[in-house]
């Protein structure tokens, strides 16, 4: 395919994406689409980060509740506005450090992302010489451990103990979180592709041949750690803005690193685009198609069976199942949508298979 | 180039190497021949720093590299290909060659093209990914990528390894054109007759003790390596 096509193709596709979103945007606040939509590109933006990690590098993490945890509570403490400060905390009273220390947004946002990439470094080190498994759990530790102290009773001045953080500020615009996801998910791809994702996709292939071309393990998995957790941290605030409250609960490991984890898993391990599909689909499923199996339903005088309050998580536990069981590369195993695999994908039939005559 | 001295490596309290010494000497082709469980892989991984010794010295143009790590040992010239090819399975062969490439910051185009000009076959498969390549074509894209790295000296585990008879032949009409581009090479091998043919220095590890050198030719003619590794 030529260059200057896929340069029209991807402008199209950015030009229907603004569309979309716009459209989005001039939607009623009560539209479902509006909210699903938001809440969707945030979890791409979380799913993503996870799959940096899980998916490129090979690192088996469930810290991710963690590092949201973070995140939002560093964007919580750092922006709610100093007036309605007193009703937050009614019960504890506010650090008197805190009382008036209030950032931009913006820059509140990075210092979360900042937050969240300090605590990975700090835990990275000694947690990332662990394999597998044992990595696992780990992070699953850490992730416990954040959620306990976050609500212990002497945090209760900064993050106000087990009540949580509510009154949380969000962008003006509704597009500026698109904005942010947008950026964040580019930074992304564009490490993927780089060098450093190189070594990252190396090291989850092979470590012995990955060291022996030179690559440093311990920093390079400390660095994909790092840039993972640094986006979960920007994630988790933009959520905490979603949401306008946050509490030591928000975030736990059903509730976040699991739903995540099943984006990654059924987009499929190592492939940005495929996190991104299946945010997009495991949110809306969640929060908007599936709704209608947890009102009654009556056909003339006969109430549909089962249909009743909780149903929709049943058959959405059933529908991940499936995926789990027999679609385990998910949408995209580890590639990417490109205009060449599209291109591909309708030439294919065209092309006949070289066999090999080497032999093995 | 390269010094041995003493060399010995402990596997869990099993003495796997037992005070080996030799010389790799500059622009040579050094190989190291014996039956499974000789030492030879474990010498190599040792001097690569994948495994750590339990004694003697190792140094490479004057300098100690026994206590160095890995990353740091690729980055003073020395590239390990190692046993069973271990390419990068889910990465295209482009990404694999350039992955060899890891600790340069120049520009690799022209080494690119050097090692396609090496290995056509190679250019051929660019965009595939190295999992589906044949077993002989995963040991040529071992050897490019070890190559990218630029090294000085080079050393190879059982690059025949698994392989069928004809594209040995062309494993080591690589090895010699690479020697002749001035790239000394440390060669290990079971396919003893090859090996021996076109090294300069060989030396026959038995249960972790040197227990013959010589050159290539003096080795080749001597019966007991006859009898033991050549099956005549």
């Amino acid at each position: 395919m030529k260059k200057s096509t896929k340069a029209i193709c991807s402008l199209a596709a950015i030009a229907v994406l603004a569309a979309v979103i716009f459209y989005a945007g001039t939607l009623p606040t009560t539209s479902m689409f509006r909210t699903t939509f938001q809440m969707a590109s945030i979890y791409a933006l979380l799913a993503v980060s996870m799959n940096m990690l899980n998916g490129v590098t090979g690192q088996f993490s469930l810290g991710q509740a963690g590092f949201m945890t973070l995140g939002a509570y560093t964007y919580a403490i750092l922006t709610i506005p100093v007036a309605a400060r007193p009703n937050v905390y009614y019960l504890y009273g506010v650090a008197p450090w805190l009382e008036n220390l209030i950032l931009p947004i913006p820059v509140a946002l990075i210092i979360s992302g900042l937050v969240a990439a300090l605590f990975a470094a700090l835990i990275g080190a000694p947690v990332l010489r662990l394999k597998s498994d044992y990595f696992a759990i780990a992070t699953l530790g850490f992730a416990e451990v954040v959620r306990i102290v976050v609500a212990s009773s002497w945090l209760n001045t900064i993050t106000n103990g087990s009540l949580g953080l509510n009154n949380i500020p969000s962008f003006k615009s509704y597009y500026s979180t698109f904005g942010v996801v947008i950026i964040c998910i580019a930074i992304m791809g564009l490490i993927k592709n780089s060098t450093y994702g190189r070594s990252f996709k190396a090291i989850r292939d092979d470590e012995i041949a990955a060291e022996a071309m030179g690559i440093n393990l311990a920093k390079t998995k400390l660095l994909s750690f790092v840039i993972s957790s640094f986006f979960a941290g920007i994630g988790g605030a933009l959520l905490a803005m979603y949401l306008k409250a946050v509490s030591a609960t928000t975030f736990t490991l059903a509730t976040a690193t699991y739903y995540i984890l099943l984006m990654v898993v059924i987009g499929g391990m190592g492939s940005i685009s495929g996190s991104i599909i299946a945010s997009f689909l495991v949110i809306f499923s969640k929060e908007w198609w599936l709704r209608f199996l947890d009102s009654p339903a009556y056909i003339g005088s006969f109430q549909v069976p089962l249909l009743r309050s909780g149903f929709r998580m049943v058959i959405f536990s059933i529908v991940l199942m499936v995926v789990v069981l027999f679609f385990r590369k998910g949408i995209m195993g580890d590639k990417e949508i490109t205009w060449d695999g599209i291109h591909r994908l309708f030439t294919a039939k065209k092309k006949k298979r070289e066999v090999s005559d080497d032999a093995r | 180039m390269l010094k041995i001295d003493n060399l010995k490596v402990n596997y869990g309290g099993i003495e796997a190497v037992k005070g080996i010494s030799f010389d790799v000497p500059d622009n040579s082709i050094v190989t190291l021949i014996g039956a499974n469980g000789a030492g030879k892989s474990t010498t190599l991984r040792t001097i690569a720093g994948i495994v750590e010794a339990s004694g003697g010295i190792i140094t490479y143009d004057g300098e100690d590299i026994l206590h160095k790590k890995t990353h740091e040992i690729v980055g003073t010239g020395i590239t390990l290909v190692p046993e069973g090819r271990r390419v990068f399975p889910d990465l295209t062969v482009l990404e694999n060659i350039k992955i060899g490439a890891y600790l340069r910051k120049d520009d690799l185009s022209d080494d690119i093209a050097m090692v396609y000009d090496l290995f056509p076959r190679l250019k051929e498969r660019n965009w595939q990914l190295a999992g589906t390549l044949s077993g002989g074509e995963q040991q040529m894209l071992a050897v490019a990528r070890a190559l990218m790295a630029k090294p000085k000296l080079i050393m190879m585990d059982e690059p025949s390894l698994g392989l069928a008879p004809i594209v040995v032949q062309g494993i080591f009409d690589i090895i010699k054109e690479i020697h002749k581009q001035g790239v000394t090479i440390l060669l290990i091998e079971q396919n003893a007759n090859m090996a021996l043919k076109i090294a300069d220095m060989a030396y026959v590890l038995e249960t972790g003790s040197i227990t013959m050198s010589g050159t290539g030719k003096e080795l080749l003619a001597d019966e007991r390596v006859k009898k033991a590794y050549l099956g005549t």
